[in-house]
């Protein structure tokens, strides 16, 4: 399978302190990679740098086989799909024009954003007719989630970046978003990397999971071996699980 | 002290604000947006139009008078309004601007949205309410202010003002501030209004 981003060696210093140290990864073609760590561990710069909010001081990324400082910025962001908490949505702007707002940019026809908008609308349980016209503030933090997703999706991008995107949700909610989370992918085949510092998430929507100590990665293996991981940061994670939830929780993964 | 020369005077204290104003707005802006792009530059800026700000107004007129192209007249009153009427837009602007939520930013740049696009669609409608509350503000002071525009010669409504004075003439005197005090009233209102249209 192809590999879509690759991290290479890649360093990141602020302020004389490094904070990732010589993170080599690979990310393939349709799996979900889970980013793994406490705050502070570094997941999220990491995740950053593939979209270019962050610049490696050191190594390289790459993202469908070229390095990312070969990209436009600009077309580089709109083949990435990125999901933060709350979804960042535009406040001022409709949940269909959220949503239609990377076709918009990409310059599709009307009608061709429309059918897109309403398609992503039905998969994300939000009805165009009820929902498109309603501002953010009028949803629920769940149904932000959803517009943030299908708002990440809609120009069709071959990978998904979420940023600890059902971390604000309340605990049956964010449980619904990620078993739907779960269908989509496999229903959408996206590949995605996603920061979270909840092991059961990473279990359950992971398909590997890459584990961040301060900056180094400590596990980097497929969900069901994971468990089985015994290096001093995954044992501190996995006792997080209590038993029973365990066994639950790899079964949905 | 006739009514149609109430009239004439409020329409030309009118013009005077609306003039400072608009001037400062068209200033401002472009300003504005450098300033939220550079953080050193704008310190050093807020803090100078800061300073303009608390020297008294009938200094700065004073201090206008003798620059080439102003002299005495309604230029001199126009820049000096001007320079009163700047800081609260020009602050307001950057405030707004820069007010904007990080993660919203964030997403606009992350979705590949050009920085001229994050300006128009993102920064500005949602600094709006704050960039209206700055005129608003500007607007109001200024019709104050621009009183005192009539001790160097720049008219409107100070005239009366200035004249009432010299002629210990109370009724004078309130021919000026009254028809000011109610054109403040109903900027503020007017101004108020449009401003919880869009900010709802």
């Amino acid at each position: 399978m192809a590999v879509l981003v690759e991290f290479r060696g890649v360093t990141y210093q602020i302020g004389g302190r490094e904070i990732l140290h010589g993170i080599d990864l690979c990310v393939e073609e349709s799996e979900t990679v889970a980013l793994l760590g406490r705050s502070g561990s570094g997941k999220t710069t990491l995740l950053k740098m593939v979209n270019r909010l962050v610049e490696p001081t050191g190594g390289e990324v790459r993202f469908e086989g070229k390095p990312v400082t070969d990209w436009d910025p600009i077309r580089l962001r709109r083949r990435i799909g990125y999901v933060i908490q709350e979804g960042g949505l535009f406040p001022h702007a409709t949940v269909a024009e959220n949503v239609g707002l990377v076709p918009k940019l990409e310059g599709w026809p009307k009608e061709r954003i429309r059918a897109r908008t309403m398609e992503l609308l039905d998969a994300m349980g939000l009805p165009a007719p009820v929902y498109g016209s309603r501002h953010p503030r009028q949803l629920s933090g769940g149904e932000k989630q959803r517009v943030g997703i299908a708002r990440a999706l809609a120009a069709d991008p071959p990978l998904l970046l979420l940023d600890e995107p059902f971390a604000a949700l309340d605990p049956v909610t964010r449980f619904e978003m990620q078993q739907r989370f779960a269908r989509l992918r496999r229903s959408f085949g996206k590949t995605a990397l996603f920061v979270t510092h909840d092991i059961r998430e990473a279990l359950m929507l992971g398909t590997r999971i890459a584990l961040l100590k301060e900056g180094r990665l400590e596990v980097v293996a497929p969900a069901d071996e994971f468990v089985q991981a015994r290096t001093p940061e995954a044992t501190a994670f996995l006792a997080t699980l209590g038993e029973g939830t365990l066994d639950e929780s790899h079964a949905a993964g | 002290m006739l009514p149609a020369e109430i009239v004439r005077l409020s329409a030309e204290h009118l013009w005077l604000v609306a003039i400072a104003v608009f001037a400062a707005v068209v200033i401002a802006a472009p300003s504005a947006v450098i300033l939220t792009r550079r953080a050193r530059l704008r310190r050093w800026t807020l803090g100078v139009v800061n300073v303009v700000q608390t020297v008294p107004s009938l200094a700065v007129f004073g201090f206008l008078l003798p620059l080439p192209f102003l002299g005495v007249g309604k230029s001199t009153a126009i820049v000096a309004l001007i320079l009163y009427a700047l800081l609260p837009i020009l602050r307001n602007m950057v405030v707004g601007i820069l007010g904007v939520d990080a993660g919203i930013r964030e997403s606009a740049v992350a979705m590949g949205m050009t920085g001229r696009q994050i300006l128009w669609g993102v920064e500005l409608p949602l600094a709006f309410p704050t960039i209206l509350a700055g005129i608003r503000i500007a607007t109001v002071t200024t019709i104050g202010t621009a009183t005192i525009a009539a001790a160097i010669g720049g008219g409107g409504l100070g005239t009366f003002v200035f004249r009432g004075i010299a002629m210990a003439d109370t009724k004078t005197i309130l021919a000026g501030a009254v028809p000011a005090a109610l054109m403040a009233i109903a900027a503020d209102e007017a101004l108020g209004w449009i401003e919880r249209r869009f900010s709802s």
